[in-house]
């Protein structure tokens, strides 16, 4: 973390990657990113939002690979609300509909150096079962509002009925301070 | 090396010189040999011992110095091998030598622990230690000696040294070491070898060889004899030191400073050496005759100091000896000469306290002293007894005589020393190595994981039965039955407690002992005690009397209600004709004998009168006593005030003389009545008690006695339940109870069997039984793994194929020692609060229920019953328990700490629960003295004081502390968080401050301005900005209840619902999802192109700039045209317009727009025509408040967007003759003909604004006129309706998120309400089908009032009185009056909820609130004006519609004789029903006070909605038949009051706008001057009340000729201005909008005039006549 000596904040740099994904039952998933972070928080270069290419699994190995690069650097005066990474995977159903098959967040780690983060990734439930089958034939699946509600605890405890299921998702940080 | 060689050859001669001179060859010799050996042969260590043993003269002594040479040797060697061993040496030395010659080292040691802290260092103690025995030896001469030797010493001691720096030199010597060796130092005073230097070898030797050489020159003076060594010891416990040795251990303090020194400037050369060889050798001789004066050995150091340097070859000082044996019992003697053992034997305590001091204890005087650390008692012992006999041993006692102590012996910063080193260097042994951790096979079972592999642990749960004492299907006899069965029950334990035999028994025992007691008061007279104690009986013969007639009772009515309910069973199966249960009760008598019963019962009730006889006297006693006190206070009292009067008397009447003293008492009592001190109370007479009467006691006794007893004489009834009898069979039942029946035998019951909330087993399906009873007799035996954390059997009920959960039975966790075979089964008491019903006999589950013919006395009966069930550990083959040991129990393991600490103990859930707290705080047995405990034990004591404040917070105060981070002080006192903390607490200034400065310097105090400032203007009210005090108070209030709503919404925001987070598709129904389907099916269509929805963005990471609002002006209708310039047709400006268009007859207008936006002016081109057409976008940047695009931001703008249309007027200037010829100076001036003011708000709300808007235009335009030339019958008509239009289309690009409605969260939320449940779901449903059905048209049925409670609206809607004046101003005239009435109305100044509510909710006030606020939205305006007409007597109800520009709002629809009326209440409009202007869009409900009815029509725009409600295909009504109204009361008030508007105040007023207005008008002209056409001014103001009468209308032309007679050489342009007044604010800004100052004309002059008009309750009007004026 570099302090500059006139305007007092320091940067936080993060490189890094999405490397891959276990969903034992998907294929051909792509993955959004984007930050979530507080009021003292800025992002001074970088990208903040993203989206990565579609990848599939290989016959060997049953893991979603994406390698996708992460660099951004944000400034901030305050430790609270440290960035967070969101990320959701969507990937096509038996219809050929863009699903939500993940999400997850992660907050960037507090150390410098490099860190390996496995997200596990999960997706809000339908509330009845009628729900589950005509979203599924219809390809809507009940998606968050905003995939940054899963940065943040409110409102967690008033969705009463939201069952989650469980992927895994690695990402991986080399956070520079 | 050279050096030391040479040193070597010279002391080698010396020796030989000294070897003569010495008497001990062979000691010497013996040293010989024994250095090298020790040095070189490690395995001749005992041989060599045993030689140094075996010497005849002193063998302690060489032993002694044996051990040394070996120690020193072993040191060496192992130094060279590790440092780590290095520090044992030292502490394993003395162990392992235990020999009697090792004490005296030992002894040392423990003399300096003993007597001075273990800081000096080594070598000075070690002198001290010498000094007594030096002391005695050595008489004062010696002191020469010895200064003599400090010299030689000092000059041997810098050779040296000299060696050692030059070893120090070549190799450093690490820091480390250092470190360490002072450890060793600090612990071990002994030899004192710096080990340091001894790492490096051969340097080493030398230098270790006359290190050694020294010490055991010490040593040999030290100890010359055992006797010595003894007297040595004994003194060295005094305590005072001699001046003698004081100075010695000063010189050799010196000669250390010296060897010090010569370390310091150790860079010495060899040629110095030389000299200072020579100089050792003086000094060696010096020392040797010293050492000639202290012993006689002490020559043999010379020689040792020589041999060690003799470079003899190891064998030749080798020399075999055998080891001494020394006797078991001698050394042991020789143990306890010198080894001091302390005692364990408890040690009292007065030796521990100081003399004559008592011990105390202060945790008896109720002080907190903290848990000791755990110590065993021998322990303890050991050590006081060793402190004893240190010095000042005492000052380690505390008051309590035991040893200080902390209550937490673990210091909180580490003693380890700090490892300074880099991360290489750091030895490898030393490296933390990580392991990860193992899984164990068993992960989270019973931590048995390493003593018990296998852990397999058996739980047996026995499910034997269930019972139900009350069950759906019981019929009524079962429910009597069931209910005598009960008593039943109770009757027989209470006959096995047989509490009344037992009180009865405990009552006469105590009755003997009071007449004893009596008795021996009656012969001995009384004494203190016994009456003491005979009163002390009495009291408790009296309670236990109490409680046995208590109990009697109970005895007796139980009884009588088991033969009630029997009797009522027989009736009951007399009257059904069958019976459906096997009880019968028998009564057996047990006759008494009659006499001796009645005189037992007698004699009873004589005791008891008498007892109560002798409590009343005494009460009596105790009364009278106080009466009789109470009686001299009152005495005393009269005395004073009679002496009190006679005083004032005597002044009074000292004139008079009359003599008043001997008044009597009647006098003297009226006196005081009228006392003239009327602040003393008059005590009242105490009344004499009265004694009770003997008669009553005994009738009351009596009384009682045959309510709660067995009369005399009457037999003793013993009831018996039997289940002997039979039960009816079905072919002599009827229906019901055959349905009921056949219902019993249909249901059968099953349990499940959950494990920590997982089913493991269920046991088989039983029949119910016509008893209800059920067994099931089955054992499960589940293999566990996991810790129980719960049991829980589920009781589920099958009938046919479906199940149903009856009930939960929460079985507790088995302790370890209940083992199968030995836990008793136990009755589970179960209930169920289901609601069942039957249409046969059976009576139900939570159903009243009478046996009354009257069907009074209900009782409503829940499934209950009783579960016999059993869970235990199992047993194994070897009847080994199952059952996890105790130790590993997760309560039994845990124990310690989960007592201590709450949250392990009870949970965290269990923190809410104060029972449970105070549970664990009984349980754990706190010490309410320990601070720690003080925030539990004040919770305990203000919950169990009754007062319970729910915490509704979460409690870790206990771990606060760890989170501090820093004090409070220093957060209250930082700016930088304090600005955090607002910002947290959503202080409005700071709820959306961004970067918080990093650093407190950076946080400028300029920050907390306006904060403070709001904080200080809270209660001041300023009233200069709003001219009229009542609408400061006014504004005020609304500012409070917003600031209230505010709090209450970001409360609510935080609060999130399922649907706020989560897209779900709703539950669709078939047709849906049929034509869902059907479309899945469709062929694609890619050319028809479709609606895309615009992307919406979320506020997040926009910025300034990023907003544009986009205004497209497409078109306006109806524009006002200039009027031919009067009487003066040859104007110029007029001709040469009319020239420039040729292709009119004449210009009629060239009217441009300009949308004016945060101070953004832009404008179209000009057009020409009333009817022009722009077709022009125009873009205005937008910027949000403070930056902040969040969405509760942007809600809150109060921006409005000005859209005004202008005339473009040329005129030619400065007509100079000369240049007219070649040039035209134009000039341009832009005559203001109306505006569109649309809030941004609305815009933001909806997104779009598309429609035509009505042009705001003054009553009367000077110079305007709206008769158009053309006469097309479309113009025609919309002439007619007498409005300019203008068609727009406003956006915001980029689509921004409305704002989510916040109402249906606080429905849910925060606000509560005082209706119905039932209510509020109805509307709830009724909304929300009225949304899915028609999602455009607003439907409302409840809405929040200003405390914020939902209201059903029609609660609203009640006749109101208009003011009075109105209804008398037109008499005759009813449709004067309404419109009257509705200009009222709308000259209440509109203040929209979303702007000051920052959030779309409706808050709706009532009538009498609203007039009072004077503020409010269309709803409010329509309410009102709905109130009034239903007073006019017309048919009204309020339209909740959507309009333009508003968006949702109210209107009002009138029924009249000639059709439906539209009132627009802001402006007190009306439209027809078929008016197309009308701005009103849609129609989606109509309220009134009765009901609330939706549009279900086709099309809702009024012009095609059919207003008749009563017709159900048009208009759903919220009450109906099926949910009627249920007769709501109105909140609104009975009657309106209004207050008569102070005429001078409106005048006073009036000016003042007028002046302000002036002053705008020239503050805003800075660089031209601003006349003011004084005469023009009074004409207008003359000609404001007759607008405001005539309300604007019909006034326009006569006016206009009247303004052109009287101004006739200029040109005038103006308009009046209406406003409805709140603040001067929007007068100015509508002033400043129609851009008449803009003139510049050198020529311009201007007229202003302004008029308010009152009305009752403050409602102003407010007319601005505005003119410019150009002199032609």
């Amino acid at each position: 973390m570099e302090t500059t000596s006139n305007s007092s904040v320091f940067l936080l740099t993060v490189n890094g990657q999405i490397e891959g994904a276990n969903f034992p039952d998907y294929d051909h998933l792509y993955c959004k990113y984007c930050y979530v972070y507080g009021h003292d928080w800025a992002p001074t270069t970088g990208l903040e939002e993203g989206i990565t290419q579609i990848t599939s699994k290989s016959s060997q190995s049953h893991k979603l690979i994406w390698n996708f690069p992460l660099e951004t650097t944000f400034k901030s005066t305050n430790p609270s609300g440290w960035p967070q990474l969101v990320v959701s995977v969507y990937g096509p159903d038996v219809f050929g509909n863009d699903v939500v098959r993940g999400y997850g967040a992660t907050h960037i780690p507090f150390t410098p150096g490099q860190h390996i983060r496995t997200i596990p990734m999960f997706v809000p439930e339908p509330t009845w079962r009628l729900q589950k089958f005509t979203g599924w034939l219809l390809g809507r699946r009940p998606e968050y509002t905003d995939p940054k509600v899963v940065a943040h605890g409110e409102g967690r405890e008033g969705s009463s009925c939201l069952p989650f299921f469980n992927e895994l998702n690695s990402c991986s940080f080399h956070s520079v301070g | 090396m050279a050096a030391s060689s040479e040193i070597r050859e010279k002391l080698r001669k010396k020796r030989r010189a000294l070897q003569d001179t010495l008497a001990k060859n062979k000691n010497e010799d013996d040293i010989q040999a024994l250095v090298p050996s020790a040095r070189f042969n490690m395995d001749k260590q005992p041989t060599a011992m045993k030689e140094a043993v075996g010497s005849d003269e002193d063998p302690g002594e060489t032993l002694r110095r044996t051990l040394r040479a070996q120690r020193e040797k072993r040191k060496t060697k192992l130094l060279e091998q590790s440092f780590v061993q290095d520090e044992d040496v030292g502490e394993v030395s003395p162990t392992q030598y235990n020999s009697p010659n090792e004490g005296p080292s030992s002894r040392a040691d423990d003399s300096v622990v003993f007597t001075r802290p273990p800081t000096g260092s080594q070598r000075g103690v070690s002198v001290k230690s010498e000094q007594p025995s030096r002391s005695l030896h050595l008489d004062t001469f010696v002191t020469r000696h010895l200064q003599e030797k400090l010299r030689a010493a000092r000059s041997k001691g810098e050779s040296l040294q000299q060696q050692e720096t030059s070893e120090d030199s070549s190799e450093p010597v690490s820091r480390l070491q250092r470190l360490k060796d002072r450890d060793t130092i600090t612990r071990f005073d002994r030899e004192a070898h710096p080990v340091s230097s001894r790492r490096h070898d051969d340097p080493l030797t030398l230098r270790t060889r006359v290190k050694f050489q020294e010490q055991a020159g010490r040593v040999e003076k030290d100890f010359p004899s055992a006797e010595e060594a003894y007297n040595f010891f004994t003194f060295n416990y005094e305590p005072d030191q001699p001046s003698k040795p004081e100075s010695k251990s000063r010189m050799r303090q010196k000669h250390r400073d010296g060897v010090e020194e010569d370390d310091r400037d150790g860079n010495r050369q060899e040629e110095a050496e030389e000299e200072e060889e020579a100089e050792e050798d003086e000094a060696e001789e010096d020392n040797q005759d010293q050492n000639e004066f202290q012993s006689e050995e002490a020559p043999l150091v010379r020689n040792e100091d020589d041999l060690f340097v003799i470079d003899h070859s190891p064998q030749d000082f080798v020399e075999v000896r055998k080891a001494e044996y020394v006797g078991l019992k001698m050394r042991v003697q020789r143990d306890r000469e010198l080894l001091f053992t302390p005692s364990f034997l408890t040690v009292p305590t007065s030796v521990k306290l100081p003399e004559n001091m008592k011990p105390r204890f202060l945790e008896d005087e109720g002080l907190y002293v903290g848990q000791r650390p755990a110590v065993s008692m021998t322990n303890e012992n050991i050590s006081e007894n060793r402190i004893l006999k240190m010095a000042e041993g005492s000052k380690w006692f505390g008051d309590d005589g035991k040893i200080l102590a902390l209550p937490d012996p673990i210091k909180e910063s580490s003693t380890r020393p700090p490892l300074f080193h880099m991360d290489e260097e750091l030895d490898p042994a030393l490296q933390t190595v990580y392991r990860k951790t193992m899984k164990s096979q068993y992960a989270n079972l019973y931590i048995a994981g390493a003593t018990d592999p296998e852990g397999d642990y058996q739980l047996d749960v026995d499910v034997s039965g269930l019972i139900f004492s009350h069950h759906p299907l019981f019929s009524r006899e079962h429910v009597l039955a069931s209910r005598l069965a009960q008593l039943y029950d109770q009757y027989l334990s209470r006959q096995q407690n047989n509490l009344t035999g037992h009180l009865t028994e405990k009552l006469n025992g105590l009755r003997k002992a009071l007449r004893n007691m009596m008795r021996i008061h009656g012969e001995q007279g009384s004494s203190e005690a016994l009456q003491h104690r005979i009163s002390e009986y009495s009291l408790e013969v009296r309670n236990t009397r109490q409680l046995r007639d208590l109990e009697q009772e109970k005895d007796r009515t139980l009884l009588r209600s088991i033969i009630k309910v029997w009797k009522e069973i027989k009736s009951l199966r007399e009257f059904q004709k069958y019976t459906n249960t096997p009880f019968k009760l028998f009564l057996r008598r047990e006759n008494v004998d009659r006499a001796l019963d009645e005189w037992e019962y007698e004699g009873e009730i004589l005791k008891e009168v008498l007892e109560l006889e002798a409590e009343s006297e005494e009460q009596h006693q105790k009364k009278l006593a106080e009466y009789n006190k109470q009686l001299e206070d009152w005495k005393l009292w009269r005395k004073k005030q009679k002496a009190k009067r006679r005083k004032k008397k005597k002044k009074k009447k000292g004139q008079t003389q009359d003599d008043t003293e001997e008044e009597d008492e009647e006098e003297q009592d009226q006196d005081e009545t009228e006392s003239e001190d009327p602040f003393e109370e008059d005590p009242v007479k105490p009344e004499v008690p009265e004694r009770p009467g003997v008669d009553s006691l005994e009738r009351w006794v009596r009384e009682k006695a045959s309510r709660i007893r067995r009369k005399p004489g009457e037999a003793i009834l013993i009831p018996e339940l039997s289940t002997s009898g039979g039960i009816t069979g079905n072919d002599q039942c009827p229906r019901p109870e055959i349905a009921r029946r056949e219902d019993v035998s249909r249901r059968s019951l099953f349990i499940k069997i959950l494990y920590n909330h997982k089913e493991v087993s269920r046991t088989d399906s039983c029949s119910l039984s016509t008893d209800f009873r059920v067994h099931f007799g089955q054992i499960f035996n589940l293999k566990v793994l996991n810790c129980p954390h719960s049991i829980n059997l589920q009781v589920f009920e099958e009938i046919g194929s479906s199940y149903s959960l009856l009930v939960q039975v929460f079985v507790p966790v088995p302790d370890p020692s209940v083992v199968t075979g030995r836990a008793p089964i136990e009755e589970i008491e179960f209930s169920s609060n289901q609601h069942v019903m039957f249409d046969h006999e059976g009576v139900g589950s939570d159903v009243p229920l009478s046996f009354e013919s009257d069907g009074s006395n209900k009782l409503t009966l829940l499934t209950s019953g009783k579960l016999s069930c059993c869970v235990s550990w199992g047993v194994g083959e070897e009847g080994v328990p199952l059952a996890p040991p105790l130790s590993q129990h997760p309560a039994g393991a845990h124990r310690g700490p989960g007592h201590l600490d709450a949250v392990s103990y009870i949970g965290a859930s269990g923190l809410y629960d104060m029972k449970k707290i105070g549970e664990w705080a009984i349980q754990s047995r706190l010490d309410p003295n320990d601070p720690k405990n003080t925030s539990i034990m004040h919770l305990l004591k203000v919950a169990t004081s009754g007062e319970v404040t729910a915490p509704d917070y979460f409690r870790l105060e206990h771990l606060q502390e760890e989170f501090n981070f820093v004090s409070d002080e220093e957060i209250e006192r930082s700016k930088r968080f304090r600005l955090l903390r607002l910002r947290n607490q959503e202080a409005p200034e700071f709820r959306n401050y961004k970067f918080v400065p990093l650093l407190e310097r950076e946080v400028s105090d300029k920050v907390f301005q306006d904060y403070e400032k709001r904080l200080k203007e809270g209660e001041t009210i300023d009233t200069r900005q709003h001219l009229d005090p009542h609408r400061a108070v006014v504004a005020k209030y609304l500012q409070q209840i917003q600031e209230s709503v505010i709090n209450r919404f970001i409360l609510s925001k935080h609060h999130y619902q399922l649907s706020d987070l989560v897209i779900e598709e709703e539950i669709p129904s078939i047709g849906i999802l049929g034509i869902n389907l059907f479309k899945l099916a469709e062929s694609k269509r890619p050319l028809k192109p479709e609606r895309k929805e615009r992307k919406k963005v979320t506020a997040q990471n926009l910025s300034d700039g990023d907003i544009r609002l986009l205004v497209n002006v497409i078109r306006a209708h109806n524009i006002p045209i200039r009027k031919p310039q009067s009487n003066k047709p040859g104007q110029s400006s007029q001709s040469a317009i009319q020239g420039s268009d040729w292709y009119l007859s004449q210009v009629q207008v060239r009217p441009f727009v300009e949308v004016s936006f945060q101070r953004t002016v832009l404008q179209t081109t000009t057009a020409d025509g009333p009817n022009p057409s722009w077709n022009e976008e125009l873009q205005l940047p937008f910027n949000a408040p403070n930056g902040d695009y969040s969405t509760g931001s942007l809600q809150s703008v109060k921006d409005e967007v000005f859209i005004n249309i202008f005339d473009e007027v040329l005129y030619e200037t400065g007509p100079s003759d000369k240049s007219r010829a070649t040039s035209i100076h134009t000039q341009i001036e832009k005559h203001w003909l109306g505006s569109v003011k649309i809030p941004f708000s609305t815009i933001y709300s909806q997104s779009k604004i598309d429609g035509a808007f009505k042009v705001n235009t003054p009553a009367v335009l000077l110079g305007y006129s709206r008769e158009h030339g053309s006469t097309s019958v479309y113009d025609q008509w919309r002439s007619t309706q007498g409005g300019t239009f203008i068609r727009l289309f406003i956006t915001v690009e980029p689509q921004l998120m409305p704002g989510e409605s916040v109402r249906q969260k606080i429905k849910e939320a925060e606000f509560n309400s005082q209706e119905d449940e039932r209510l509020l779901q109805a509307s709830e449903k009724f909304e929300i089908h009225a949304a899915g059905g028609y999602p455009d048209r607003p439907c409302i049925t409840t809405v929040i009032d200003l405390s914020g409670k939902t209201v059903f609206i029609t609660r609203y809607i009640r006749p109101l009185n208009p003011p009075q004046e109105f209804l008398d101003g037109f008499p005759n005239n009813p449709q004067e009056a309404t419109s009257l009435v509705a200009q009222y109305v709308s000259l209440i100044p509109s203040l929209p909820d979303q702007v000051s509510f920052s959030a779309t909710c409706d808050l709706l006030s009532t009538c009498d609130q609203f007039l009072t606020l004077l503020a409010g939205d269309e709803q409010e305006h329509a309410v009102l004006l709905c109130n009034y007409f239903l007073f006019l007597g017309k048919k009204a109800w309020l339209i909740i519609g959507t309009a333009i520009p508003e968006g949702p709002t109210a209107y009002v629809l009138t029924h009249e004789q000639s059709g439906y009326f539209i009132w627009n209440p802001s402006s007190g409009q009306f439209y027809e029903k078929g008016d197309t202007f009308c701005p009103l869009q849609t129609v989606g409900c109509l309220v009134n006070s009765d009901n609330v009815w939706f549009n279900i029509q086709k099309n809702p725009s009024p012009l095609h909605t059919n207003f008749d409600i009563t017709k159900a295909k048009m208009w759903k009504p919220f009450f109906s038949r099926s949910f009627s109204h249920p007769g709501l009361s109105s909140v609104q008030p009975e009657e309106l009051v209004y207050r008569q508007t102070d005429k001078a105040a409106a005048a006073e007023l009036q000016d003042r706008v007028e002046k302000i207005l002036k002053e705008k008008i020239m503050e805003w002209r800075p660089r031209h001057p601003t006349r003011w056409n004084r005469y023009c001014n009074t004409t207008l103001k003359q000609f404001l009340p007759k607008l405001e009468l005539s309300r604007g209308q019909n006034v326009a032309e006569g006016h206009r000729v009247e303004l052109q007679n009287l101004l006739g050489d200029y040109r005038i342009s103006g308009f009046p201005l209406h406003l409805p007044f709140s603040e001067v604010g929007p007068i100015i800004e509508a002033v400043h909008s129609t851009g008449v100052h803009n003139i510049h004309s050198s020529t311009v002059e201007f007229a202003l005039a302004v008029y308010i008009h009152p009305y009752p309750n403050n409602v102003l009007s407010v007319w601005v006549y505005l003119a410019s004026l150009v002199r032609t």
